[in-house]
């Protein structure tokens, strides 16, 4: 596996026998990673951020990702589940966690962990690391993977702010791991630590995470997989649950947007969640428009976790789950002097820029290539209709300038091609001059016409649009 | 008395994220004692609310509780700043509730409310600058 495939390493992918070609997913991306190229939505690697997006988007199913299936509890002797909080909101009628945690039990793994209280050590650690580091207020929450994947390639400034504490998923699974080892005495490979996920952006953080060379999470599983499994299992749970929940109102209110700020116990934050929305605020944020707030809280997703693409309840419906389910919890019920393991909860390695989107080698390259796209910007119609395969009008100049297409991609470029060769020969038709003498001369200029018009009518087809069932570089960017 | 079992909590405002323990614990023992489920809910909200209102407005206290197999009293004390006036803290909505527990959900002005509807009794003894005094009696049922 050579660098650049670990590094922008990505979950979602593009089932190509399902793609239509259509544009709905490219307009939809944040980062305009996605091109229409020889008919079939490719996702361009280094742009990517795993958010979901086209896949919530496609409606023909094409966009996927890659997950394991409950096969893999085969794989280990002893195995841990370590369902996250949204999960917790995602049934109806659920009044006790027990419930749920007594059927994964019951559905194969041997222990559970809830990621949840994973998340109240977080908390906790976060809360006195903003309290000692004032100088790089305000911080940004680093639990949504896409959120820090976007702000390593679009907003270096802010790099600085990102706080260095490991994710919720990643304690626990490092936690769930000691004590399975601790409890066990099996080596590590005879172990799995499964988590249960709400979102792709999270199995891409397990293979390839920030912040950490390394996870200790084994395998991921998408919640909607294993809701239909789980439920004849909760029915049987129901009667007796073990007493296995630890995660108190912050622990679960993670699942939420506004649930990780609530856990700072500050008033001076702010919750944005929706890819777009935080996009709006990093932008505000780099214009230092809101230095004085402690702890800023970014979600990709709409409603926080519980909007996640792998969920299966609406998710303001699973919002008003969690809160009926946190009503009568206690603050937290896990703290850091209760849990025996010790583990080291701040990064140790730093995030660093990709400048992804950078235009050239060299201010200067950049300068003169700036200079092209707004002169091809000028050319093109500006109706960013698509069907070039590129997001936009400005997207497909950048892509020219990057040598990544043509001009004649646009179709409505194509389109004054044409008129222009029809006007150029139907003037010749009125003027052209035949040599008298040769009886053969008008049909060798027709020819001779008919061959030129017939190679520029042929870019028609070179158009990226129509599939040629040719292969492309683009899409194939990880190892199976 | 034989027949009454008595438990305390201490319930400190040094770490908010403890708020909720003592009735949790309460809950387990009233649910493992065989207590009817509707009481033990009923005993558990009321608690809850209690002990949140003793962290967050008068820096913790003691929770007496004594369980005889006709009900459960439960004696909330504190030595906090006292109610000013007791009719204004009844209502619903009405909160004093600092920010920054806010976005934890809590503040919705509901608390003694909700103590008065899911207990059988209630009274209030306070005085300013002093401490308050909330015993609740849940019939078992």
């Amino acid at each position: 596996m050579n660098t650049l495939n670990t590094k922008f390493f990505h979950s979602v992918y593009l089932d190509e026998s399902l793609c239509k070609g259509c544009i709905n997913c490219i307009k939809r991306c944040p980062t305009q990673a996605i091109r229409v190229r020889n008919g079939k939505a490719r996702i361009t690697s280094q742009f990517c951020i795993d958010c979901g997006e086209c896949v919530r988007t496609c409606s023909h199913h094409a966009k996927k990702i890659h997950i394991d299936s409950l096969d893999i509890l085969n794989d280990y002797t002893y195995t841990v589940a370590l369902p996250a909080p949204s999960m917790y909101a995602q049934f109806n009628n659920l009044d006790d966690v027990n419930i749920l945690l007594t059927a994964l039990i019951y559905l194969g793994f041997d222990d559970v962990f809830e990621v949840g209280a994973a998340a109240e050590l977080v908390s906790e650690a976060s809360r006195k690391y903003v309290d000692t580091h004032q100088e790089q207020w305000p911080f940004i929450s680093t639990a949504c993977p896409s959120v820090v994947r976007l702000i390593r390639v679009r907003f270096p400034n802010l790099i600085d702010h990102l706080l260095p504490i490991l994710p919720p998923v990643e304690v626990a699974a490092q936690l769930a791991r000691k004590r399975a080892m601790a409890k066990t005495g099996l080596p590590a490979d005879k172990i799995g630590i499964i988590f249960i996920s709400p979102c792709p952006s999270k199995v891409t953080y397990v293979k390839s995470p920030l912040g950490t060379d390394h996870s200790a999470v084994d395998g991921v599983l998408a919640v909607k997989d294993v809701y239909p499994l789980l439920l004849p299992h909760m029915k049987i749970a129901e009667q007796r649950p073990m007493d296995l929940a630890i995660s108190g109102r912050i622990g679960i209110g993670w699942g939420c947007s506004g649930g990780e700020a609530g856990g700072m116990i500050t008033d001076s934050y702010l919750a944005a969640d929706g890819i777009e929305n935080v996009i709006r605020v990093l932008e505000d944020l780099e214009d230092e428009k809101f230095a004085r707030l402690q702890f800023i809280e970014l979600n990709a997703c709409s409603g926080g976790c519980v909007g996640g693409v792998l969920n299966v309840e609406n998710p303001y419906v699973a919002k008003a789950k969690i809160k009926r389910l946190n009503k009568y919890l206690p603050v937290a019920r896990t703290h850091s002097e209760d849990i025996p393991l010790k583990i080291e909860l701040n990064w140790n390695k730093a995030v660093e820029y990709e400048p992804v989107f950078q235009i050239g080698e060299t201010v200067l390259e950049s300068i003169n290539k700036m200079k092209q796209i707004d002169s091809l910007c000028n050319e093109f119609p500006g109706l960013d209709c698509g069907s070039c395969g590129a997001p936009s009008c400005r997207a497909l100049a950048e892509d020219i300038a990057r040598g990544k297409a043509e001009k004649n991609d646009c179709v409505y470029i194509l389109r004054n091609h044409i008129h222009l060769l029809s006007e150029t020969y139907s003037r010749f038709s009125h003027e052209a001059i035949v040599d008298g003498e040769d009886p053969n001369a008008c049909i060798h200029m027709l020819m001779n016409y008919m061959d030129k018009l017939t190679e520029e009518i042929a870019l028609l087809d070179s158009h990226n649009l129509i599939n040629t069932d040719s292969d492309s570089e683009e899409g194939k960017h990880y190892d199976d | 008395m034989e027949d009454t079992i008595k438990l305390e909590y201490i319930v400190s405002a040094e770490d908010f994220t403890r708020a909720g323990e003592a009735s949790s614990d309460l809950k387990n023992i009233l649910k493992q004692m065989g207590v009817s489920p509707d009481t033990v809910r009923k005993v558990s909200i009321a608690m809850y609310e209690g002990e949140i209102n003793m962290v967050i407005h008068a820096n913790g206290g003691v929770i007496t509780v004594f369980v005889t197999p006709k009900e459960v009293t439960m004696i909330l004390k504190d030595s906090g700043p006292g109610i000013p006036d007791i009719d204004k803290a009844m209502q619903a909505g009405y909160s004093t509730a600092p920010d920054n527990i806010r976005s934890l959900g809590f503040g919705a002005g509901m608390g003694l409310p909700n103590m008065k509807k899911y207990s059988d009794d209630m009274k209030i003894e306070t005085e300013l600058g002093v401490g308050t005094t909330v015993t609740m009696t849940v019939r078992i049922c």
